[in-house]
């Protein structure tokens, strides 16, 4: 009964969280957890596209940053609290991987990323230009005053991302080990060949492109509220887009759990090269963990882990 | 699948568990007998603002060793505890998060500009935190915080006092200017400033012919400044960053833009490389700055800092005279250390009072908060390049070379105009 | 605001401008226009040029275009010895794409540290005696600060082009980018012609980064701008074609100069793009590509 070992452990990692916020932990393992969830979020998005389908994203800052932009436009005008910023903004960014996905049918492989981050590049101009959310001039959003029975807003958004996450994870799960996964991976592996077996290959891409916009839009929601200051140029940034891809090779690709272990990795290290040695070797930690990881680890940490117990349980 | 990936998660969650051990016996150590004050914050080491945040760091650690050799704070050596951020806002919480709830920092203090100060803005309000502030543009504005104190002369009113004595001096001049041609990068700081500049403009009675804006990204200023020209402006305000700065005056000459005045709100132009590099290119403009080596700017300590700072920084590869921010780093310190000695503690309320009370006697002169936090009474001075010589650094760590021309009280010349090449 | 001055002046400038992106994206053009690399370090190696004609024009007084020339060969080894690693890690595994854009991303990042650390974070330029001249002809006014790397890179295309076009090695490079079974038949290593392929592209980083400096000022994370422009470029143009490139180059840059000129400079990048998504959806090989 392997699947409900499965949703066995989403509820214990759930209620761990929980416990957390009871526990006198200092509020700075809440903001680090923070960005490590939002990280794997991204990552199980992305890999669904990237992973499952073989369609390489460029412009997950993209989506990311529609999702945080379409929170804060909702949160001025009217108000809303945070659960429906969030299903807003999955509805948002869900539409515009539709689109994407639309616009993009012809194109493959390389051109479909070169599409992407156009696209990318095209909705930040707009961005930049929409003076309501602050364009280019950033819009300052304080933190929420509601923070239900939590002491502190940062235990809310973390338990918030916290069940954002696990859903996450579970929703990749269910699209790997469905007749749905089997199709993207055929698409992956030989898209002619999949159309000529009958696979539906358009649904099944625009499925798969929606499902990542609306998870990326839903990891940017709550993001104004942990920053307060948002602007253009940090929401659309470089690393975001560099993350969402780097995690998911890191971890491996073929395998729902490869982006979460990619994240939680090297998510936890930044973070820890963050608030100890710090400078430059951050961004050279990023550079060389790819570096080596995919030169000696083409499948990521799943790939190596199937590799070692092949080699010692044959 | 599940044997590997089970053993896998096992072995993570020992790893994972060792570093939380190494990590938590990382935090305060043994007890010695004169306790360190510990000076937490976070300062953008790399990415676009590492140029200013390195150079401001080293001002900061003079700060340091000058309080640590005078027998410290309090009779206590003063320890910094600080983090890159790397120009992310995104890495900003997380890090005042760590200082204050694990390191266990005593003060803290900002790091550089709008997107990184922000950030922590309600960590330390949470905390009820005094928070002096390194060059962040109306930041208080959204906040209302009482214990937020700005180092940074803008002014009261910062968005509109920015500018205002742009407009002043060109106000000032005969036959009266009668339309501007308002130009700033797509970025919080110059669309900031460039708004003020619009308000100014109104206020004045200037007629605006050209408002634009451009991507911080763009390779040639060249159609901009033609399309400025065109609209035959009597004076043009810039509001930039150091790459188009540079863009904006070199394009300027190569079209040999007519303007009466010109310059206003562009960073950059205070960078020793920047200002070697454009050399003559600079004679004539009028723009910000907050300190320049001219006779009437000679505050106490300043220059024994900047001799410091200049050895300080040989080989660090930023700006090699330091004029821009390393001065105010410093002092951002030193009022944050004089309310310490004059309080004799380290209770933030009373500090907080104190940093709104007195007048403090900086580097940078004499320092007056008023209720927002920002300064009193404006300070941002213009400026007009002069007798620039190509090719020459030193040229710059003496006076003459930018006269100021406002406010009245550090005049230390009369404009040139219309500007000309 | 029309007039036909700006217009004429809108259009030179953005023709100069797309002559220096065109500088920059050949490398890019033959590296994964012609064979497939996914080389997002390009930039990255054209900031490395910058670097070394700062350096060598601040100590030295050389002009920079001329350092670019004589440092090009240098790069040429060092491209050459990344293509081995690349090859031995992706190639002959046949795990290319995907992996080769995650190991350069990596190299990006790592070349950009190695700069901050060496050079520091100040920005850094350059002087050279035609910086800030202006050469009027009628109502158009040319900056030689343009115009030298325009002349540069249109000098630079054209070499390539008749290079690949005429030599034997050149051919060599376009027979592996089409069909590289038949170059293997015909007697020629492809593994050897590729790594000289990649090692030229590398060479053209050492020029191009001249040029940009020449241009404005230079500090280690700038190269990130120019990531979607290069790619843009390569595409827009059809992979496996330079004319393609260079005309590609001209388009974005006349684009960019004149939507400046006439619209508003902030919609200059989503015009660019806007006009690439175009181009892709329409006829996705790009304007000269091979299909």
């Amino acid at each position: 009964m392997k699947i409900s070992a499965f949703w066995v452990c989403v509820v214990l990692i759930f209620l761990a969280g929980l416990g957390l916020t009871h526990a006198a932990v200092n509020p700075y393992y809440f903001n680090a957890l923070y960005v490590i969830l939002q990280a794997t979020i991204m990552a199980v998005a992305w890999n669904i596209l990237g992973g499952f389908t073989g369609y390489v994203n460029f412009g997950s800052a993209a989506f990311f940053a529609v999702g945080a932009y379409t929170a804060i436009a909702l949160d001025k005008a009217l108000g809303l609290p945070l659960p429906f910023l969030i299903m807003a903004a999955a509805l948002v960014c869900g539409l515009i991987g539709l689109g994407v996905g639309y616009l993009t049918l012809r194109l493959k492989g390389v051109y479909f990323a070169i599409a992407t981050l156009a696209m990318a590049i095209v909705i930040e101009t707009f961005v930049n230009n929409w003076s309501y959310v602050g364009g280019a001039r950033g819009v300052y959003i304080l933190t929420p005053e509601k923070h239900l029975w939590f002491d502190h807003y940062i235990e809310m958004l973390f338990v918030v991302m916290l069940g954002l996450a696990l859903a996450a994870v579970a929703i990749s799960r269910k699209l790997n080990s469905s007749r749905l996964g089997r199709g993207l991976a055929a698409i992956r592996d030989d898209e002619l060949a999949a159309e000529c077996a009958g696979v539906p290959t358009l649904r099944l891409k625009l499925v798969s492109t929606t499902v990542m916009g609306a998870m990326m839009g839903v990891a940017g929601a709550p993001y104004p509220f942990f920053v307060t200051f948002v602007d253009p140029i940090s929401a659309f940034n470089l690393f975001v887009a560099v993350n969402a891809i780097a995690m998911p090779m890191i971890g491996g690709t073929a395998h729902w759990i490869g982006p979460v272990i990619g994240a939680l990795l090297v998510g936890s290290l930044q973070e820890i090269i963050t608030v100890t040695i710090s400078s430059e070797l951050n961004v050279l930690l990023v550079g060389i963990m790819l570096v080596l990881f995919i030169t000696l680890a083409p499948q990521g940490i799943v790939g190596l882990a199937q590799k070692l117990r092949r080699r010692f349980f044959r | 699948m599940s044997d590997a990936i089970k053993g896998l998660l096992h072995l993570a969650g020992r790893i994972l568990g060792a570093l939380a051990v190494a990590f938590a016996l990382a935090g305060p150590a043994a007890a010695q007998e004169k306790k360190p004050i510990k000076i937490g914050f976070s300062m953008a080491l790399t990415g676009g603002l590492a140029g200013a945040g390195k150079a401001a760091l080293i001002g900061m650690e003079i700060w340091r060793d000058d309080v640590n050799k005078k027998g410290g704070l309090l009779g206590r050596p003063v320890e910094f505890v600080y983090y890159d951020d790397a120009t992310q806002p995104a890495k900003v919480p997380g890090i005042y998060s760590k200082l204050l709830d694990v390191d266990k920092v005593d003060l803290v203090v900002s790091s550089y500009g709008t997107n990184e100060i922000a950030p922590a803005m309600p960590i330390v309000m949470r905390k009820k935190l005094v928070f002096p502030s390194l060059f962040g543009l109306a930041v208080n504005d959204e906040f209302n915080y009482d214990r937020y104190f700005q180092i940074m002369p803008a002014g009261p009113k910062p968005k509109t006092d920015w500018s205002a004595g742009f407009f002043e001096l060109a106000l000032a001049q005969k036959p009266r200017p009668t339309t501007i041609a308002i130009v700033a990068a797509d970025a919080e700081f110059a669309l900031n400033a460039a708004a003020g500049a619009r308000e100014n403009a109104k206020k004045f009675g200037l007629k605006i012919v050209y408002d634009r804006t451009y991507p911080p990204a763009t390779t040639d200023f060249t159609p901009i400044v033609r399309a400025i020209q065109a609209t035959h402006p009597d004076i043009v305000y810039v509001g930039s960053y150091p790459p188009d700065s540079t863009g904006m005056v070199k394009a300027a000459n190569e079209v040999g833009l007519k303007a009466k005045l010109f310059g206003g709100g562009m960073v950059g132009l205070q960078f020793a490389a920047i200002q070697k590099n454009l050399g003559p290119m600079l004679n004539g403009i009028v723009n910000y700055d907050f300190w320049v080596p001219e006779p009437t700017l000679k505050f106490p300590g300043v220059e024994e800092f900047l001799a410091k700072y200049k050895e300080a920084a040989k080989g660090k590869g930023v700006d090699p005279l330091g004029h821009y921010l390393p001065p105010y780093a410093y002092a951002y310190l030193q009022v944050l250390g004089q309310s310490v000695e004059a309080v004799k503690s380290l209770d933030q309320a009373k500090l907080a009072a104190h940093m709104h009370r007195a007048t403090f006697d900086t580097v940078v002169g004499k320092v007056k908060f008023g209720k927002n936090g920002e300064w009193e009474r404006s300070r941002v001075l213009f400026v007009q390049f002069r007798d620039v010589q190509p090719d020459n650094l030193e040229q710059f760590a003496g006076p003459g070379k930018r006269i100021v021309l406002h406010p009245k009280e550090w005049k230390s010349g009369n404009i040139v105009y219309p500007y000309k090449k | 605001m029309f007039s036909f001055d700006l217009l004429a002046n809108g259009l030179v400038a953005g023709i100069l401008l797309g002559g220096f992106y065109a500088a920059v994206a050949i490398g890019l053009a033959i590296a994964f226009g012609q064979l497939d690399i996914v080389n997002i370090a390009h930039p990255a190696f054209v900031i490395v040029g910058s670097y070394i004609a700062w350096i060598l024009n601040s100590r030295l007084g050389l002009d920079p275009v001329l350092i670019g020339v004589m440092v090009a060969p240098v790069f040429f080894f060092v491209g050459a010895a990344i293509y081995r690693v690349y090859y031995a890690a992706f190639e002959r595994t046949g795990q290319e794409s995907l992996s080769g854009l995650a190991f350069f991303f990596g190299v990006m990042f790592i070349i950009e540290v190695l700069l901050i650390l060496v050079y520091g974070v100040d920005y850094r330029l350059v002087n050279a005696g035609y910086i800030g001249e202006t050469i009027e002809i009628g109502v158009v006014g040319i900056p030689l600060r343009m115009l030298v790397p325009f002349l540069v890179a249109a000098a630079l295309t054209a070499g390539i082009y008749l290079y690949l076009s005429r030599t034997f090695m050149g051919r060599a490079i376009l027979a592996v980018a089409q069909d590289r079974l038949a170059l293997q038949l015909m007697g020629a290593d492809p593994v050897r012609v590729k790594q000289f392929a990649f090692g030229l592209a590398i060479a053209t980083t050492a020029v191009a980064g001249a040029l940009l400096i020449i241009i404005g000022p230079v500090e280690p994370s700038v190269g990130r701008q120019y990531i979607g422009r290069v790619f843009a470029i390569v595409v827009l143009g059809g992979m496996g074609s330079i004319p393609g490139m260079f005309i590609a180059a001209m388009i974005l840059g006349i684009a960019e100069s004149l939507v400046a000129s006439f619209m508003g400079p902030s919609w200059a990048p989503a015009v660019a793009f806007g006009l690439l998504l175009l181009t892709l959806a329409v006829r996705p090989s790009g304007l000269f590509g091979r299909q």
